[in-house]
């Protein structure tokens, strides 16, 4: 479904992505693990459009990311971004209703409302949380109304952008649960970016691993504790030694 | 250090100066593009004309009030040196309407509205809600800049308008309650001495001004670098750079309203 081939980007003389191939299956669950700086978000954001590449291709479906329909090729998606990126001046329900409030998908307040409200119970939130401005909620809630935006259209690709960063074990437990959860009621394709695997285990189908602006190795969860690559099992298993410097 | 080394910089800093006046250039063409081509978001103009116009009235109004008054004094006191005291309304008048009026309310949109804008739109670059907006289908031009612009170049030309009327009525409140002018003959003097091209000057220059503000607060705000020093940096450079363009623009609109 998604394809990245020879995907190189730099930003001035820091070279980001070096080579990156990738391919995600309709239908699937892939979480990109790596360290900091390692070039995951800019996957994802190159994906989207949000990053131009300098080389290589990115299809979904067969088709280049940068060809066709915009408006239609994002109404495709949802994105969960790491710190929310919920639009302070707007209430919770024009948050996750915003793609029902404009555009080609565009639907009566009312209905707009009520499927937000909706949305909202499906990430365990309250309908009394609706009216509320998103500095008003604790980082925990503000990542789960980002997830109730994310799933409000019910988009075929969903990414998120390290979910659990910056919550607490048993609310990162909560917020895995629930994107494992709508990954298989919706029957979407999702690519997950995290550090935390717990999550990893909680989310993936398959697991990819980006180190140096290419990707390491990539594989079935189930394999990924036996699988022999010394920068995996560094990272899996958090040691500091390894082929993975701790000084980046 | 080579004898050619200052024209080397002088050479680098004016293409910088003339690369930035391109992105500016290119950023404003693409503003006003999506200001004429739908989808049109009228929730978002409505807000902007709220924030930008009727929010700031109280600033525009007793900026112009004080300078009017302020104007009604110096120009009797400077009058007085040559038996000229008697020109206080016309003086006011045309200061206010042709100069003061436009560029202190250009100004005072610079501080107030330009630093809003761009501390808004750097801190959405920063915390990834333009991004989210991209994904969401939304041109952040259509949804940011161009409601804003609009709203600035309809508004602004009538903060303008009643900075003008204001400040002259600072100067009347003076002039007559202090200065012993009659107020009859004073608002006569005034009305009397206006012509329409001040009027239309004035508006003109607000009506520029007002672009000029919100374009540089967008500008900068989109792009801002990363964390708190980046918005900062976008906030300060936008009302920097909308004060001095708002004054080099009135140089020119006077130059081209009035030189004979």
């Amino acid at each position: 479904m998604i394809t990245l081939s020879g995907v190189k980007k730099s930003f001035g003389p820091k070279t980001v992505l070096r080579d990156v191939d990738l391919h995600v299956a309709r239908g699937t669950s892939m979480v990109i693990i790596g360290g900091s700086g390692t070039g995951k978000s800019v996957t994802l954001k190159c994906i989207l459009g949000l990053v131009e590449p300098d080389a290589g291709t990115i299809t979904v479906d067969g088709q280049d990311v940068h060809e066709g329909d915009r408006d239609a090729f994002l109404a495709r998606f949802g994105m969960l971004f790491q710190g929310g990126a919920l639009f302070d001046s707007l209430p919770v329900w024009q948050n996750v209703a915003f793609r029902l409030l404009r555009g080609a998908l565009k639907r009566p307040k009312v209905e707009a409302r009520e499927i937000a409200i909706e949305k909202l119970r499906r990430v365990g939130l309250t309908p009394d949380v609706a009216d509320a401005l998103p500095a008003e909620l604790s980082g925990g809630m503000q990542k789960r109304v980002g997830l109730a935006r994310a799933i409000a259209a019910d988009p075929e690709i969903i990414f998120f952008d390290e979910p659990t960063t910056g919550l607490d074990p048993i609310m990162a437990g909560v917020i895995n649960d629930l994107i494992r959860e709508i990954v298989t009621e919706m029957g979407a394709t999702a690519m997950t970016i995290t550090h935390d695997m717990s999550s990893v285990r909680a989310i993936a189908d398959t697991v990819a691993m980006l180190h140096d602006g290419v990707i390491k190795w990539t594989g079935p969860v189930a394999q990924m504790d036996a699988a022999e690559d010394p920068y995996l099992q560094q990272f899996i298993h958090g040691r500091a030694d390894g082929p993975i410097a701790a000084v980046r | 250090m080579s004898p050619a080394a200052p024209l080397a910089l002088l050479g680098r800093a004016v293409l910088r100066v003339l690369a930035a006046a391109g992105r500016v250039a290119l950023f404003a063409g693409d503003a006003l593009s999506h200001i004429l081509r739908p989808p049109f978001y009228g929730r978002e103009l409505l807000q902007a004309l709220l924030q930008i116009g009727w929010l700031s009235l109280p600033v525009v109004g007793l900026t112009a009030v004080f300078t009017g008054g302020a104007l009604a004094l110096q120009i009797y006191s400077g009058g007085a040196r040559f038996n000229a005291e008697a020109v206080v309304p016309q003086i006011v008048a045309i200061g206010m309407v042709r100069e003061l009026g436009p560029v202190l309310v250009g100004l005072m949109i610079a501080a107030r509205v330009t630093s809003s804008i761009a501390a808004e739109i750097a801190t959405m670059k920063v915390t990834e809600q333009i991004d989210a907006l991209v994904t969401l289908s939304t041109h952040p031009m259509k949804y940011l800049t161009a409601p804003r612009l609009l709203a600035a170049l309809i508004v602004v030309p009538l903060l303008v308008g009643v900075g003008d009327v204001i400040g002259i009525f600072g100067g009347y409140f003076v002039a007559t309650g202090s200065l012993g002018f009659n107020p009859a003959a004073y608002l006569k003097n005034t009305l009397d001495f206006l012509e329409p091209l001040d009027v239309i000057s004035s508006l003109v220059k607000g009506c520029a001004f007002g672009g000029i503000a919100a374009l540089m607060g967008c500008y900068y705000g989109m792009q801002s670098g990363r964390g708190a020093q980046g918005v900062g940096r976008a906030t300060k450079g936008s009302v920097e750079a909308a004060a001095v363009l708002i004054l080099a623009a009135n140089f020119l609109l006077t130059g081209v309203f009035f030189s004979i």
